[in-house]
């Protein structure tokens, strides 16, 4: 938490005139029943009409200061907890931009996306009350404690009793109440997962003839969540009568102690008046205080969570040199020389021992099923991750030595998911490539099939996509993917399972495309069909993170076990031997 | 969307149930409040009978003290049970009117479900249902006593002094206009602030939910600076929005000091003329200061009442979507079935302006296996929809062993058809439940054996807690593979006559694809089964094939049949496998 405040710093003036001006405007708050008292005491005491006249006045004026002084405080509290909310999330956005790969698995992006949204403006907010209003509650308090004590010492002490008194009831009832609140927050996402759940399994609920089932299921937790929130109910609903109560027990006090001082002489009738009213104000500032600590409660267990972001370093160091200009004119393009690879600090291997070297103008097909390894192998190549044993060379060099973006500008990825952004098809294809003319960009749309349909659409380059390419047909979206790939004329070109989508015919033009390029490329194709590596210069069979087997179709049909299996589930015998 | 009228009369019908509490609470409310305002009464007496040194009367000031007190008791008590009432009420209702929107989904057909975002629908029943128990909450406890203490608090100043009475209704107004200004002018930069955040979020959705694509073309800076462009544009609009909308509290606070302020001077003035004591005045400042607070919650309550009204308003939406057909009135129950399929003159389409299944006649006899082949987005699902009564035909009809299946039970319909589809949906729940999901008093060997026919025994017994390990939501904790083979099993422990089957494209490791397809193989012994086929093999050996394409069944017939008719099944056919 004490990084967050670090972008505060940049806000000290105004994180310190705003609970100043707060704390201006409480002092003036009290003194307004001090002067009401001198009202009853000397205005209508000695029936001086001018005094009345007078002292109205300043309290008019203490009116106006009072507002004066909370719009200041109000308006720097904004500005610093905006301000602070605005640097927070820039350096959030910032070190999540650093993270590699594995960082991002660990945490996983729908976790990421409520940290950067909800629990920002959480702690924002968090900010902007302590700011506002944290002090003027404890400082009314403690004023109105104070100001009792000047008017009489004895029936200070009624305050300075009562006050933990009121206190111990409000943030006992507070104390226990948020466990419950969390309880029926947890039921009510049970609710939730319930609801979504039927809405997901509809088809398998109805053919299981489920509905009943799933009612009564949902009825039992729906009947839960009400136990729950009556329960709460009713003890968060003890905190008004029983400070209530406590309240008037001091003010009935008050008033007897108060009467008999009067008797005395030692105290006047508007000391009593005011005694009263300082009483009511010490109430009205807890209840105050209870409802900032629930919001201030939040923004704490948010700001956990932010931290929990911060705390995770990027595990890879980005190398120093830029060698986008080099290129090997002879040696092998890719080169794996005993790669092994763990996620996290899992202690099984996803990869291990993998040894190859693909030349370039070459395709090497990998294949093997899920949880073989295939698209964790595809990834050490931009360096998405780092491997956690052997070398990895592109163009005889370390993989490590790139900068990030001269390593990645080499490479075109394809990923398995074909993410689209919001914008024109031309801007997603300048993804690829920042200046990419309209001419390179049609060559790339060609190349990946996607030529015909762009073509086909109203605005064509100019048509819009929408969030996550909604508009578009799975194959559509795959197959601009491809493109966006393709538009920077990388050496290197990767597709992770990316023509899945794609029909038959569709994926094998495109292949064939690829192996007409006019300039030269090497291509990475993992997938899952052997219909679509089997033309490979090289295939590289994966099972369970090592290398079953590498070489040609023919090569493999004979010597890799594995291989064949997968041929044999796939296509008919014929099918396998025709190519063969 | 229901009139707002409407809906106000529809939630007033589901109080009605708990009219007793509703009674009782307004009860309460009225009791309360008297006592209330009855109390800051006593309180004056007490003081007016301190008149100065020598001159209290402490017999009196005892007795008033006491008096106070009990009604302080009282004051607490009816509060409390006020509040438990409406606890009752809200949470009651809330209860009901979620339990009637999830009775609902289970009724809707398909094609609502289909067609809504499932997030829209969760919002409804989850958000929406909160924010309508807030506002009942709310609107209860606060506008009820609120106008009570208005007309409350006026009938007491009136009694005891009418001209300063009419003073403090006279400032009324102000108070209102200073509020309902302020009020107006937060709800603009709100919504300018709420757009900006939208976008903020959308953003970052995209941006980081992408970051591995976003990494992937070295686009980070850029989104960084995309980034905070935004984020300036939003704490701009944050600090407006927060101070505007904190400003209510102040001005609020000042008109209500400039109403105790009149209150004093002309009390005071009053006092001198003897027209009212000085107890009485300070019963009137107690006033004038709580006053403005009813106003103030009461405009607050009013537009939470509207949110909560418009939150009814799009879950009755839900409510009232017209549920599927019922079965007619005198529908048979399948006894068994043999497994005869015939489809006669089928005509279907999703949307009345574009027609996908015209005249589409099919005899399957007992213990086929037919095969739906097409690019992906063809229409394969359509006919599952058909067979499972999920949708209904727009003309002609479907048979099972001769008899409509629109003359049959749905539920006895959907036992004679075992489902296997290829998004693999399980319930969060013990493997042990979601193997049982279609027969709830399987015994263990039955599910165990259902396990061992599906290839799942062996994986099960390897997972911690065997048979009892608890699915997580979506089965995140299993493989694509195995959940795949525990909805094999799921079939498995009650195998009806005809079978629908969805092979899965991808996502599938080898080797379990070969215990899917064996245990495929196992549940189409002897019995109808339609499959949408991905894979050669099983086209190939299937006794018809369906060619669909863009919705329709543009060719069928087996293998060798539609090879030779050199149509689109054999160009696809050919496209795979002749590259180059």
């Amino acid at each position: 938490m004490r990084r967050q405040l670090q972008y505060l710093r940049e806000y000290k003036k105004e994180s310190m005139i705003a609970p100043l001006f707060k704390m201006l405007e409480a002092c003036f708050e009290l003194i307004v029943p001090l002067i009401m008292a001198n009202i009853i005491d000397i205005g209508i005491g000695s029936q001086d009409k001018g005094y009345i006249m007078r002292m109205g006045g300043v309290l008019v004026l203490l009116g106006v200061v009072g507002l004066a002084c909370s719009l200041t405080a109000q308006y720097f509290a904004a500005k610093a907890a905006m301000g602070f909310g605005t640097a927070l999330r820039n350096s959030l956005y910032a070190h999540i931009s650093r993270f590699s790969y594995q960082e991002l698995d660990k945490v996983g992006m729908p976790t990421l996306i409520t940290r950067m949204t909800s629990d920002v403006n959480q702690v924002q907010t968090g900010v902007n009350i302590v700011l506002r209003l944290f002090l003027r509650s404890p400082f009314i308090v403690a004023g109105a404690v104070i100001m009792a004590f000047t008017i009489q010492a004895k029936i200070g002490i009624i305050f300075l009793l009562s006050v933990p008194a009121i206190g111990a009831v409000v943030f006992g009832i507070i104390h226990v109440t948020i466990p419950l609140y969390k309880k029926a927050q947890g039921t009510l996402d049970q609710i939730a997962r319930i609801t979504r759940e039927n809405l997901i399994g509809v088809r398998v609920i109805r053919a299981f003839r489920g509905q009943e089932k799933e009612i009564k299921a949902f009825q039992k937790t729906n009947e839960n969540l009400y136990e729950t929130q009556v329960h709460v109910g009713a003890i968060s609903s003890l905190m008004n009568p029983l400070t209530y109560i406590l309240v008037n027990l001091a003010i009935i006090l008050v008033i007897y102690v108060g009467g008999l001082e009067v008797e005395k002489g030692s105290l006047t009738t508007g000391d009593v008046y005011a005694l009263v009213n300082y009483m009511t104000q010490i109430l009205l500032a807890l209840i105050a205080m209870a409802n900032l600590i629930t919001s201030v409660t939040k923004a704490t267990a948010s700001s956990i969570r932010l931290d929990e972001v911060f705390n995770l370093e990027p595990g890879m160091k980005e190398g120093s040199h830029d060698f986008s200009e080099m290129s090997a004119e002879d040696g092998p393009k890719i080169e794996f020389d005993h790669v092994s690879f763990a996620y996290g600090n899992s202690e099984e291997e996803a990869l291990s021992e993998i040894t190859f070297e693909a030349r370039a103008g070459q395709t090497i097909g990998i294949i093997g099923g899920t949880g073989a390894g295939k698209s964790t192998l595809v990834n050490l190549i931009p360096r998405f991750y780092d491997a956690t044993k052997g070398s990895i060379k592109i163009n005889g060099c370390e993989v490590k030595e790139y900068t990030y973006s001269s390593l990645r500008e080499m490479i075109g990825v394809v990923p398995q998911k074909a993410v689209l952004f919001r914008g024109t098809i031309r801007e997603n294809m300048r993804w690829g490539k920042k200046d990419a003319t309209d001419e390179e960009i049609m060559e790339a749309l060609r190349i990946a099939q996607a030529e015909e349909f762009v073509m086909a659409k109203p605005g064509q380059l100019d048509e819009m996509i929408s969030a996550g390419g909604k508009n578009l047909s799975g194959g559509q979206r795959q197959r601009l993917t491809i493109a966006r790939a393709l538009v920077a004329k990388p050496e290197i070109l990767i597709l992770d399972d990316s023509a899945s989508a794609l029909d038959y015919a569709t994926d094998a033009a495109l292949r064939k495309a690829l192996r007409d390029l006019p300039f030269a490329m090497t291509v990475l194709i993992v997938s899952q069909r052997a219909a679509s590596i089997m033309h490979a210069d090289q295939i590289i069979v994966l099972e369970d993170g090592g290398m079953a087997g590498i070489g040609t179709h023919e090569q493999l049909l004979d010597t890799c076990e594995t291989y064949q299996e997968i041929c044999m589930s796939q296509l008919s015998k014929e099918e396998v031997r025709m190519h063969a | 969307m229901p009139s707002k009228h409407k809906t106000v009369s529809r939630v007033m019908g589901l109080i009605k149930p708990y009219m007793h509490y509703f009674i009782l609470s307004l009860l309460c409310a009225a009791v309360n409040v008297a006592l209330t305002l009855y109390a800051p009464i006593l309180i004056g007496n007490a003081i007016d009978c301190m008149i100065g040194k020598g001159q209290v009367d402490m017999a009196l000031v005892v007795e008033i003290i006491l008096k106070l007190g009990i009604i302080v008791l009282f004051t607490s008590l009816s509060q409390w049970v006020m509040s438990q009432c409406i606890n009752k009420i809200t949470y009651h209702t809330v209860k009901d009117i979620r339990m009637q929107a999830f009775n609902k989904i289970e009724n809707l057909p398909l094609k609502y479900i289909d067609s809504k975002r499932h997030g829209d629908i969760m919002s409804r029943i989850i958000t929406d249902v909160d924010q309508f128990s807030d506002g009942l909450l709310m609107g209860f406890s606060q506008l009820f006593t609120g106008i009570i203490t208005i007309v409350g608090t006026i009938g007491f100043m009136i009694s005891i002094n009418g001209k300063i009475a009419a003073a403090v209704i006279l400032l009324t107004p102000v108070s209102l206009f200073v509020a309902a200004f302020i009020a107006k002018h937060t709800y603009e930069f709100f919504r300018a602030q709420s757009v900006t955040r939208g976008e903020m979020t959308s953003f970052v959705e995209e941006m980081v939910g992408n970051q591995k694509v976003v990494q992937a073309f070295s686009m980070e800076e850029r989104a960084k600076e995309q980034f905070a462009v935004i984020n300036e544009n939003l704490r701009v609009c944050s600090i407006k929005a927060t101070f505007f909308s904190s400003l209510t509290n102040p001005c609020t606070r000042f008109v209500n000091g400039l109403v105790y302020t009149s209150v004093g001077i002309i009390g005071a003035f009053f006092a001198l003329r003897g027209a009212i004591s000085v107890g009485q005045l300070t019963s009137f400042l107690s006033y004038a200061n709580q006053y403005t607070k009813p106003f103030n919650e009461i405009s607050g309550v009013v537009t939470e009442l509207q949110n909560a009204i418009a939150c009814a308003g799009r879950v009755f939406d839900i409510i009232d979507e017209e549920p599927q057909k019922a079965d007619v009135s005198d529908a048979i129950s399948f006894k068994s079935v043999s497994g005869e399929v015939s489809l006669q003159n089928v005509s279907f389409s999703y949307l009345k302006e574009r027609p996908l299944i015209t005249d589409l006649n099919l005899d399957v006899k007992k213990g086929q296996r037919i095969a739906i082949v097409g690019p992906t987005g063809c229409g394969k699902t359509t006919l599952i929809n058909l067979l499972m009564r999920f949708y209904d035909v727009d003309g002609g009809d479907i048979q099972i062993d001769g008899s409509s299946i629109y003359h049959v039970k749905r539920d006895s319909l959907r036992e004679q058809i075992g489902m296997v589809l290829q998004e693999t949906w399980l319930k969060t729940g013990t493997i042990h439940d979601n193997i049982a999901y279609g027969k709830a008093n399987a015994t263990e060997e039955e599910i165990i054996s259902a396990a061992k026919a599906a290839h799942a025994h062996s994986f099960i017994k390897r997972l911690p807690a065997g048979y009892d390990t608890v699915i997580t939501e979506d089965g995140g904790n299993l493989s694509a593979g195995q959940k795949q083979l525990l909805c094999i099993a799921r079939v498995m422990l009650d195998l009806p006559p005809i079978l629908i089957l969805d092979e899965a494209t991808s996502s599938i490791d080898t080797r379990t694809e070969l215990m899917v397809q064996k245990a495929f193989e196992k549940m189409m012994e002897g019995r109808t089964s339609f499959i949408v086929a991905h894979r050669l093999s099983t086209i190939k050996e299937a006794d018809l094939i369906l060619v669909m394409k863009d919705g329709h069944i543009i060719e069928q017939g087996r293998h060798e049949e539609l090879l030779e008719k050199g149509g689109f099944y054999a160009n696809l056919y050919n496209s795979q496998f002749a590259v180059s």
